[in-house]
């Protein structure tokens, strides 16, 4: 696919207006079985003190994004090395043709990431004040072992670890896995970062502890105003914290709106089927779920035109546009963006008329 | 669905009447932990620390709990995988606390299981039409039309292609590798179904196709169900009636829609309320019970009730007394001494 076939109106410019905006990207691996399009064409802003939910299925591309926003994918064998192209703007500075050893300042100091497994994401070896240190070290390299040790207790301390100048010396074996998250939490933010990315920071943990996490990732972004990206599957997670939601599916962006506006009056037909698959204690009790039907596309033979053709119930009401065309974000309501060929008018009717009574 | 199945489904008459189907009293299941060349034992994960329960035919029970409370042991207890420490657990009348591998052989027909992963439950070196049609076979089963035709009706059943025999089961996605987990647990037509969290590995639009897949399988088949997990909301929409557990003991039973509406121990409380709700709107109006901390170590747990460490109404008694789970109304079944909601 040519770099510049697919242009949202109004999104080319030169200078970025938001903290953090990312224009045209393109994340592709080249593999044995073809080129996997893991990001394709993905654009999007994020201004400081707000919260960008990304939601998707496995395999929709999420992960790719906020790794290649870190610079994270730049490395790799030279046949296995991904193609990147497209912008990724930060606070003024462009990434993805920067140096990499200006991204490596950057990654830890002004953007930081919370993984899913925090036990995978540790070194075993080191205990957590350690590897705290380690990371406040790298970036601040006048500072004495000691000072960065307070620094480090101080973290812990915030985020919620009980006797933090004792656990400092624990290893991350001995932390349960809310106390974990926790700890990975304030490694990330030891350097203050203005961009906090966190993929799928609460999957691996009950909702008892996800609760506490999410309430702590919000404290901590109104003490320290930074921008935050949150990546999940998991719709009632984004709608707790999220201010605006991006909604990822084969690699594009299919929806995007503010947080409130998405759950009120969702656009695309993916949105609906994944709030219908939701079984919501909040509602009364559904006879039945309405699942989306089939299984999410390859990658690698991406399905022609819009990508949720095979599993969209109403595309045959588009006279077989979305079988050839790929459909362009659009806006459908002030700020609120939807890639679909179906006719924004019958697109209300439908959701009014057959789905919203039935979520 | 298809209708190749010819189970024989009994008369629809309300779960409440029928018969336990399973019987679980005081079943419990510590884990030694050992120490030194001689292995002497210097104390225990008490894992499962006595539990009383009963799934009547043709129900669903969904059991809830966070991770470490015990729920997947208690699974692996009642299908025998595991050899349980005390107790008694009787299934269709017979006592099978203490059966051997041979002993249980014959009831292996009617408990089966479904696992969480479906990437690891399967073998991946067999092809489907050994995986599924290996229950026949290790049985002894005849069947009418040869094992293909059998384990080709199961896949059709089960929502996957006749053509899929020859397949391994790398060629499938995740929610297609549960089918085929739910295709083999269904293989002997069991009358129980012990399902370890059985869509917590999948996507939510896969999610739900598999719920509504067991459902169907229900009602078709008339089975019962022991569905463990710790998502809420799925185990609200397919159980009837729900165990919550907590440190190794259930502290609360009751009927769905009781136990939903009106939870009385203050844990159940607190777990459905940290539940997060697709609704931006509604964030700011809920009252949120926070817990705080983790869950007690089960080598030590509390003295008293387990969760007063957590609880915010514990009172003195807790420590030194521990609450029996009694019914407070009727077919609701609490253990607290402060249940939130009674009349």
């Amino acid at each position: 696919m040519s770099k510049n076939s697919i242009i949202v109106p109004g999104q080319r410019g030169e200078g970025p207006e938001g903290f953090l905006t990312v224009r045209d990207l393109r994340v592709h691996f080249p593999t044995d079985d073809g080129l996997v399009k893991s990001v394709d064409g993905l654009n999007f802003t994020l201004e400081k003190g707000k919260t960008l939910g990304i939601v998707g299925e496995s395999g929709s591309g999420k992960s790719v994004t906020s790794l290649s926003i870190m610079g994270l994918h730049r490395t790799g064998t030279k046949r296995g090395a991904p193609k990147i192209s497209g912008e990724v703007w930060l606070d003024g500075e462009e990434l993805v043709s920067a140096d990499p050893e200006r991204v490596r300042q950057l990654r830890g100091q002004k953007m930081a990431m919370i993984f899913q497994d925090p036990l995978t994401a540790m070194h075993p070896y080191y205990s957590v004040g350690a590897q705290i240190v380690e990371g406040y070290r790298a970036h601040h390299p006048g500072t004495s072992k000691k000072a960065a040790r307070t620094r480090a207790i101080e973290m812990l301390d915030r985020v919620g670890i009980p006797q933090p100048d004792k656990r400092v010396d624990s290893y991350p074996h001995e932390f349960s896995g809310g106390m974990r998250q926790r700890a990975m939490i304030a490694m990330a933010l030891v350097n203050d970062p203005s961009l906090l990315i966190a993929d799928e920071p609460t999957t691996a943990l009950d909702v008892t502890v996800q609760a506490q996490i999410l309430d702590l990732i919000r404290d901590l972004q109104k003490e320290f105003g930074s921008a935050v990206i949150i990546i999940t599957h998991d719709l009632g997670v984004v709608a707790e914290l999220a201010d605006d939601i991006l909604v990822m599916y084969g690699g594009k962006c299919i929806e995007r709106g503010p947080a409130a506006s998405l759950f009120e009056s969702p656009e695309h037909p993916y949105t609906w089927g994944l709030l219908g698959s939701m079984p919501r204690l909040d509602r009364p009790l559904q006879d039945r779920l309405i699942p989306v039907k089939g299984t999410p596309p390859s990658l690698i033979n991406v399905p022609s035109g819009c990508a949720f053709h095979p599993r969209c119930p109403y595309a045959g009401l588009t006279g077989g546009r979305s079988d050839t065309d790929v459909p362009t974000l659009a806006e459908a309501s002030p700020g609120h963006h939807a890639a679909c060929h179906l006719p924004i008018a019958d697109r209300h009717r439908i959701f009014t008329d057959e789905i919203a009574p039935r979520l | 669905m298809t209708d190749s199945q010819t189970a024989t489904v009994p008369a629809p008459s309300p779960a409440s009447d029928r018969e336990p189907l399973l019987r679980v009293s005081g079943l419990t299941r510590h884990f030694p932990i050992t120490k030194g060349l001689f292995g002497r034992q210097t104390g225990a994960v008490r894992a499962v620390d006595g539990i009383d329960f009963e799934v009547r035919a043709g129900e669903t029970l969904g059991v809830v709990g966070e991770s470490g409370c015990g729920k997947s042991t208690m699974g692996r207890l009642v299908t025998r995988l595991d050899e349980p420490t005390a107790g008694k657990i009787e299934f269709d009348g017979k006592d099978i606390t203490h059966l051997g591998v041979a002993g249980m052989r014959p009831l292996r027909r009617d408990i089966q299981m479904i696992f969480q992963d479906p990437y690891s439950s399967l073998n991946p070196r067999h092809t489907i039409g050994t995986i599924v049609g290996a229950p026949f076979k290790l049985q002894k089963v005849a069947t009418e039309h040869g094992v293909k035709r059998a384990v080709q009706d199961l896949l059709e059943l089960c929502g996957l292609s006749p053509e899929h025999y020859n397949r391994y089961p790398h060629e499938f996605s995740g929610g297609q590798r549960q089918r085929i987990g739910i295709a083999r647990a269904l293989a002997l037509k069991p009358k129980m179904i012990v399902a370890d969290e059985p869509v917590s590995a999948l996507d939510v639009s896969i999610q739900a196709q598999v719920v509504n897949l067991l459902d169907d399988l229900q009602s078709e088949l008339g089975l019962t169900y022991l569905i463990i997990a710790h998502d809420l909301s799925v185990v609200r929409h397919v159980s009837d009636r729900v165990a919550v557990m907590y440190l190794g003991k259930v502290v609360e039973i009751a009927d769905r829609d009781a136990l939903y509406a009106s939870p009385m121990h203050p844990y159940t409380n607190a777990l459905m309320s940290a539940v997060p709700t697709p609704d931006p709107r509604r964030k700011q109006q809920r009252e949120r019970i926070l817990l705080t901390g983790d869950v007690p170590s089960p080598i030590n747990p509390p003295s008293g009730c387990r969760f007063r460490t957590r609880c915010w109404k514990a009172q003195d008694i807790c420590a030194s007394q521990e609450p029996p789970l009694a019914a407070a109304k009727a077919g609701h079944q609490v253990a607290c001494h402060f249940p939130e909601n009674a009349v």
